[in-house]
């Protein structure tokens, strides 16, 4: 269970929330809604631990992340703006390797492959990540979902740019799916995901200073 | 834990090997400036013997702190570093191997091409054991002593400069350590209590510079 209590982010010396509360269990999906620059990046990068936030507490089944970071990353699966794709390499050495340093080892290589080739980047295995389109560069990074059902918390910026049509369908039936399992998935959109079931909107915008 | 750590190291030994000109350039770095010692210095043989190892020490250091700043700003830029951060492994453990492979494809090529270079000032025969050893034992310490201020200075503008400007005085220990190693042995007093010294800078280097490292780094993503 991923828990928020009081929280208020600081950027440079601006601050962009406060009193920000949350509680969310297996099974439920939130969106974090808002225009541009409210905080959205801020507020994920908050519940992921990468930033302290200036006043409150993130806690990951009732242990606060500072104290629980080892067991709450291996519970975490965070998908940044960027694919985090290193461009000499092909999009099946940036999987193995982001599996690998995400500290899954028992991922191999034919699993990496596979949920490549499930995303539909069958003919890209082996191009460097530099010619690759910026959807197919998203889809890259997108396959790690494949191969992180054992993670139960899902949190990802901005998922659904540079998809096509089909990608989005496809991604919302697969956090769904994560969902219906137990998971939970935290997300930023600006665009409607035809999910399964409609998720919580937490409204930033409601919480700006 | 150790598969972590091999996955880290091949994947950055790899990325070298794909952007190898860049490595040529701090070899090629290294080996032009101990060349131009001899023109400015002149050819009178005594006096080139004399300075060798200082020369082909701050040649090294010099060099290594060319490559120094390529060490994190890739990972930064494109988000990796990112997801290293949220590893569930020891942060120690992926510096520590990034550090490794950094050495390994900058600090040893300076370690090989050295005593071929030592020739060209007509270094003794007998100091040049001495002098690979010197090097092997300090140019690991420069380049963890280079990867806190690398991280110290990720993402600043003109973090370039200011990374040579925090890290040249701590280099000035190894420097003169590793130097007069090779000084010592030419001077007949034995080189040994210089490379214990660099033994232990190497011992207690390897074991302080990766948790600086990774607080550095943890602070850069803020």
């Amino acid at each position: 269970m991923l828990q928020a209590t009081d929280l208020a982010c600081l950027k440079g010396d601006r601050l962009l929330f406060r009193g920000l509360a949350l509680t969310l269990g297996p099974g439920e999906m939130l969106r974090v809604a808002g225009p541009n620059g409210v905080g959205k990046t801020s507020l994920l990068r908050l519940l992921t631990g990468l930033t302290q936030p200036e006043a409150g507490e993130v806690s990951w089944h009732g242990t606060a992340l500072r104290r629980s970071r080892e067991d709450f990353h291996r519970a975490l699966l965070y998908l940044g703006h960027s694919a985090a794709l290193n461009d000499l390499l092909t999009p099946l050495e940036n999987l193995h390797f982001a599996c690998a340093a995400a500290g899954d080892a028992d991922v191999d290589e034919e699993a990496c492959m596979q949920a490549l080739v499930r995303i539909g980047l069958a003919r890209q295995l082996d191009l460097p990540a530099r010619v690759l389109s910026q959807g197919q560069r998203r889809r890259v990074g997108l396959a790690r979902l494949f191969l992180s059902f054992h993670r139960p918390l899902w949190i990802l910026d901005e998922p659904f740019t540079a998809l096509d049509v089909d990608a989005v369908a496809d991604l919302a039936a697969t956090l769904s799916d994560h969902c219906a399992a137990g998971g939970t998935v935290v997300l930023t959109t600006h665009q409607e995901a035809p999910f399964a079931r409609a998720p919580q909107v937490l409204n930033l915008g409601a919480y700006a200073c | 834990m150790l598969s972590t750590f091999l996955a880290i190291l091949r994947r950055d030994l790899l990325l070298s090997w794909r952007g190898r000109a860049d490595l040529l350039v701090t070899l090629a770095f290294f080996v032009v400036v101990v060349c131009l010692f001899p023109f400015g210095v002149g050819a009178e043989p005594n006096q080139l013997r004399a300075i060798a190892p200082g020369v082909l020490w701050v040649a090294a250091l010099l060099a290594s702190l060319l490559a120094l700043h390529r060490l994190f700003a890739q990972d930064h830029a494109d988000g990796t570093l990112e997801q290293l951060l949220l590893s569930s492994e020891p942060a120690v453990l992926w510096v520590l191997a990034k550090i490794a492979a950094f050495w390994l494809t900058t600090g040893l090529p300076l370690v090989i091409a050295a005593p071929a270079l030592a020739l060209l000032f007509d270094l003794e025969q007998s100091a040049l054991p001495v002098l690979t050893l010197s090097l092997a034992l300090g140019t690991p310490i420069l380049a963890l002593l280079g990867a806190v201020g690398a991280a110290l200075t990720l993402g600043v503008r003109g973090g370039g400069m200011l990374l040579a400007l925090l890290v040249l005085p701590l280099y000035v220990p190894v420097l003169i350590f590793g130097a007069g190693a090779v000084d010592a042995h030419l001077g007949g007093t034995g080189a040994k209590a210089q490379l214990l010294l660099l033994g232990g800078g190497l011992a207690g280097a390897l074991a302080l510079a990766p948790w600086a490292c990774a607080s550095a780094l943890r602070i850069a993503m803020e």
